[in-house]
């Protein structure tokens, strides 16, 4: 292929929205403006194009375009042993990396029928919530921004900070920690670690006022959230739309609630749920899951079971360091983990998780080998990008950025 | 979950509707999976609908190389009432891979056919908008499947079309 056979803008010409546009037009007098937004635009939290079609102000139309941060992911996992797959495909969706963890490690543990012992579940518990309330309040901070608040950012990252803190304690890092491992969580959480989360439960349920008080007792921000491109749980539902979008519509459907997984089950806390379904209900479902969030840890963390943190299984998780130097059994469980990995019995599994931003998720497929056949992951942010263009047509151009800082849509995730 | 007894009803009530459209009942690690015939799929999607199953959670392809027929569709199916699971299943031969869209009956299937057809070339008859969706338009191959080599491909820059210099060179 020369530079003369391939015009760039004739590709580009199939996806503009032309046919759309004159459609619009036939019945209106005014002349339709077609707008490119993003892919590099910080209003549209990640690599997110949007192709919007304008009458003045209002959105008669738009199309979401995605791609632009694909790294194929799922491909690379298929080329991983087992137990290196958990830190690629804890960067897709990059806010909910114990989500991501913990969907693959549930359909492997699901194939492998392997038992997790309590302590790692609740452990595992912990730290997803922390997980949800980090990742909700990145999405309040940069939301907030989004509707010209700029302190709120800081204030949520005052706190996120707080929580990347406890996650570098109890596995070395900030961010994708690979802390699950398959079978359990990687170490057990060090001393001072629980010390240092109840101080963190302690002030957080406060700090959530704060948030929920600068937020529902301001006249600029409610008016520029209340009734403001309401979408209703009928057509949700039909787009496939998970998480907090669904619940502020109404529809109390929480997969820790009706479906438990990893102890959810052992746990008393509220699934909070709006009514209009409009971008004030998508607010505060997600303030008030903070709340819940927090309520979750304090019991896992006051119901904490003694016990070990990951399976006994030799031929999954890697025997303790001791027994290398006194076991010869252990040495070769150690080295067949370490070269080849674990092999998966046959099969194919779905496992979904409730993830920050709705259902993830986790298919896998196995052939035998030590290397999964297929990963593949389903993201919430990518159906839930469907609702955008019922949310906003013929809204404001305004609203329109809310309504997207509403979805909480992490690029990431979508293109992974 | 149905379980095994359960899922083999849903299956009966299926094959009574069109003898032909359940090929196999499959109930592993206690989840129920159904596959059938490609052609049928419309019929059984819209079935399981009418039965309860009204929520469409994923769409994703699957590449079972080098098994014939090669490409697998999964649509896992959720009942919001009763929390019950079931994931249906089809496979297409390589060289016709087509499959009817669903996208009439579950606008959310959009994105995700999309995708299916995007990774592992399933064009999806009738799906209002088939065109790839991570990948560039003018991609060529299927990058998730099987016999695609890992790494490689070449990365696209359009501004090295045009100063002349090719991507690959």
């Amino acid at each position: 292929m020369s530079a003369t056979d391939y015009d760039y803008r004739q590709v580009e010409d199939s996806i503009t929205m032309a046919p759309l546009g004159r459609q619009v037009h036939e019945n209106r007098h005014d002349e339709l403006l077609t707008l490119n937004f993003g892919p590099h635009h910080p209003a549209t939290h990640g690599v997110l194009r949007l192709l919007v079609t304008l009458e003045g102000e209002v959105v008669r139309d738009l199309q979401p375009i995605i791609g632009y941060v694909h790294t194929g992911i799922e491909k690379t996992a298929e080329d991983k042993s087992y137990w290196k797959v958990i830190p690629v495909v804890e960067r897709m969706d990059y806010l909910a990396y114990y989500f991501n963890a913990y969907a693959y490690c549930g359909a492997v543990e699901t194939l492998l029928e392997v038992e997790v012992p309590t302590r790692a579940q609740y452990l595992r518990v912990i730290h997803m919530e922390l997980n949800r309330i980090m990742s909700h309040l990145v999405w309040l901070g940069t939301s907030c921004l989004d509707l010209g608040a700029i302190s709120m950012f800081w204030y949520c990252f005052r706190e996120r900070e707080r929580i990347l803190d406890l996650f570098e304690q109890s596995s070395g890092q900030r961010m994708h920690t690979r802390y699950f491992q398959v079978g359990g969580v990687m170490e057990d959480i060090p001393v001072g670690f629980a010390e240092k989360l109840r101080q963190f439960i302690a002030i957080m349920p406060e700090r959530v006022d704060q948030y929920e008080s600068i937020l529902n007792k301001n006249e600029i921000v409610i008016q520029r959230l209340r009734h403001v491109c309401p979408l209703e749980a009928e057509t949700l539902m039909e787009l496939g739309v998970t998480g907090p979008l669904l619940r502020a519509a109404g529809v109390p459907w929480d997969l820790r609630k009706h479906d438990p997984y990893c102890s959810y089950g052992d746990f008393d806390f509220k699934v909070p749920v709006g009514d209009a379904g409009d971008n004030y209900d998508r607010f505060m479902v997600r303030i008030r899951e903070m709340r819940q969030s927090v309520r979750i840890i304090e019991q896992a963390l006051d119901g904490l079971p003694e016990g070990p943190w990951i399976t006994d299984d030799r031929k999954v998780a890697l025997p303790p360091r001791h027994e290398l130097a006194t076991s010869m059994e252990a040495l070769i469980h150690h080295f067949k983990l370490v070269t080849e990995g674990f092999r998966v019995p046959p099969g194919e599994v779905y496992h979904p998780v409730e993830s920050p931003r709705g259902e993830l998720g986790c298919f896998v497929r196995s052939d035998g080998s030590s290397k999964p056949a297929r990963v593949h992951m389903r993201d919430p942010s990518f159906v839930n990008l469907q609702a955008t263009r019922p949310m906003c047509q013929d809204a404001y151009i305004a609203d329109l950025i809310a309504t997207l800082a509403a979805l909480d849509p992490v690029l990431g995730g979508i293109d992974r | 979950m149905p379980d095994a007894t359960g899922l083999e009803l849903l299956a009966q009530a299926l094959r009574d509707a069109d003898p032909d459209c359940v090929l196999d009942t499959l109930h592993f690690r206690g989840k129920a999976q159904i596959t059938v015939a490609p052609a049928s799929i419309r019929a059984t999607l819209q079935a399981l609908k009418a039965k309860g199953f009204r929520f469409l959670c994923s769409v994703h392809g699957v590449d079972y190389y080098p098994d014939e027929p090669r490409l697998g569709v999964h649509y896992e199916l959720l009942d919001m009432e009763r929390v019950d699971r079931i994931t249906v299943k089809l496979r297409v031969p390589l060289d016709a891979p087509e499959v009817d869209s669903v996208t009439h009956d579950w606008p959310t299937a959009d994105h995700q056919e999309r995708e299916v057809y995007d990774m592992f070339g399933v064009t999806f008859t009738g799906h209002p908008n088939p065109r790839r969706i991570l990948m560039p338009e003018d991609y060529e191959g299927h990058p998730q499947r099987r016999d695609f080599p890992i790494g490689g491909e070449p990365i696209l820059f359009t501004v090295n079309q045009a100063t002349g210099t090719h991507y690959t060179e």
